[in-house]
């Protein structure tokens, strides 16, 4: 080439717009000489392009509590707060522990819908949880488009709990074939990757209520409750009973509040 | 301003890069956490009228490089991931997901570079000084990582044939 060498350092500093001007002209002008690098570099600038309208959108959502706390001093502070958490959690279990010790049936398990739910329940939790790659349709990164899209096909405006209180946060959620209809699964993780799944019908069509109850399938155990037509299950392999019924506790304070 | 301040200003954009370098949302709050926590213990060590936000990005990049040592058996620092399997394209919140698998996918190294290029808006000396490499490291992990993406989003390996800068 007889033109003024353009490097591969230059291309780069083009696609980013980088370069001054006089110097932006002269590889302009390079580039409509090779097309191929001119496809390559321009490839280069819609992919940064597209970035930003990918993560852009972070900027914007509300920074988290937590986030916001990292930045005070005292920290003592803090720890008192998860304490206090803790001895909460602590408090629910054992209260929900001693009535659901004075509910829980002898027999097997009883085939009513409640139940029918929490074995399909179960068995979702089973199938998806394991997964490493794609563990939800929509995650939680997209929360509102979740929710929004779930309520539209359920029905009913759903409102996943948020559970960051009993350390485990929304990784997103599926839709699922149900019983007579589609059913919303929302999936949590903890931070050290143990995951817990929410099965939510809207269909149970009995306008009763009941308590807490407890199943277990395999290896999943399973805490669920009716709320008028609506259909709580909540599922996870492997955390204790104790544990489970901790989560489950605060996400029926939140879905049933007072 | 002081400096507290505009830590707190400057949260938005951690998030931002934390969530492209690490994916999931809760883990990049994680890291962001952490990084804030240490840049609020480490502040005396910052030179004032130096670039605040340089700084903060290179405590996130230290806390991230300790976190990914401490549980490298999940990463993805490796340049060999197995192929994913191909898919049909199905609208457009799929095509977010392959692009942040696409992300996920770059060595750790490059992929901070790309993002800092691209999401900060940085220009190339001060990815260097953030990340503590020489700016000819900078330019190399740039081309690659770009030519690595360009590829996978075509759906096909990366070819062999860049122009490396020294």
């Amino acid at each position: 080439m007889s033109e003024p060498s353009v490097t591969e350092l230059d291309l780069q500093a083009y696609a980013d717009g980088k370069l001054p001007e006089e110097r932006r002209a002269a590889v302009a002008a390079w580039l409509c000489a090779h097309p191929e690098d001119a496809e390559r570099i321009e490839s280069y600038r819609r992919l940064a392009e597209e970035l930003r309208s990918t993560y852009d959108p972070v900027l914007k959502e509300p920074v988290p509590e937590r986030l916001q706390r990292a930045l005070r001093p005292g920290r003592a502070r803090r720890v008192a707060m998860v304490a206090a958490w803790v001895t909460l959690g602590i408090a629910l279990g054992a209260i929900a522990g001693w009535h659901l010790r004075a509910m829980q049936p002898s027999a097997p398990i009883a085939t009513d819908g409640a139940s029918l739910m929490a074995r399909r329940a179960a068995v979702a939790h089973a199938t998806y949880s394991p997964e490493v790659r794609h563990p939800v349709e929509v995650g939680a990164d997209q929360e509102a488009h979740l929710v929004t899209w779930l309520s539209k096909r359920l029905g009913t405006q759903l409102r996943p709990p948020k559970l960051e209180g009993v350390g485990y946060s929304l990784v997103g959620g599926r839709l699922l074939p149900g019983e007579n209809g589609p059913v919303a699964h929302f999936m949590y993780q903890c931070n050290r990757g143990t995951r817990v799944t929410l099965y939510v019908r809207s269909d149970m069509g009995s306008n009763r209520s009941t308590a807490f109850r407890y199943a277990r399938e395999g290896s999943v155990g399973v805490f669920y409750w009716v709320d008028g037509k609506s259909g709580y299950a909540l599922s996870s392999a492997d955390i204790s009973k104790d544990d489970l019924l901790n989560v489950a506790n605060a996400a029926y304070q939140q879905l049933n509040p007072p | 301003m002081n400096e507290a301040q505009r830590l707190v200003d400057l949260i938005p954009r951690l998030r931002r890069y934390a969530r492209a370098l690490v994916g999931d949302r809760s883990t990049a709050d994680d890291l962001v956490q952490d990084t804030l926590e240490r840049a609020w213990a480490k502040l005396h060590l910052y030179r004032r009228g130096t670039d605040l936000r340089a700084w903060l990005f290179t405590v996130m990049h230290n806390v991230h490089v300790n976190r990914v040592r401490a549980w490298r058996s999940t990463d993805t620092l490796d340049d060999e991931m197995p192929e994913l399997a191909q898919r049909p394209p199905q609208g457009d919140a799929l095509l977010v997901r392959d692009l942040d698998r696409a992300i996920a996918r770059l060595p750790a190294e490059q992929r901070a570079v790309l993002l800092l290029v691209t999401l900060e808006e940085m220009s190339y000396d001060e990815v260097a000084r953030t990340l503590g490499i020489p700016i000819g490291t900078v330019m190399s992990r740039l081309s690659r990582a770009r030519e690595k993406l360009r590829a996978m989003m075509l759906g096909q390996p990366a070819v062999a044939k860049l122009k490396v800068v020294k």
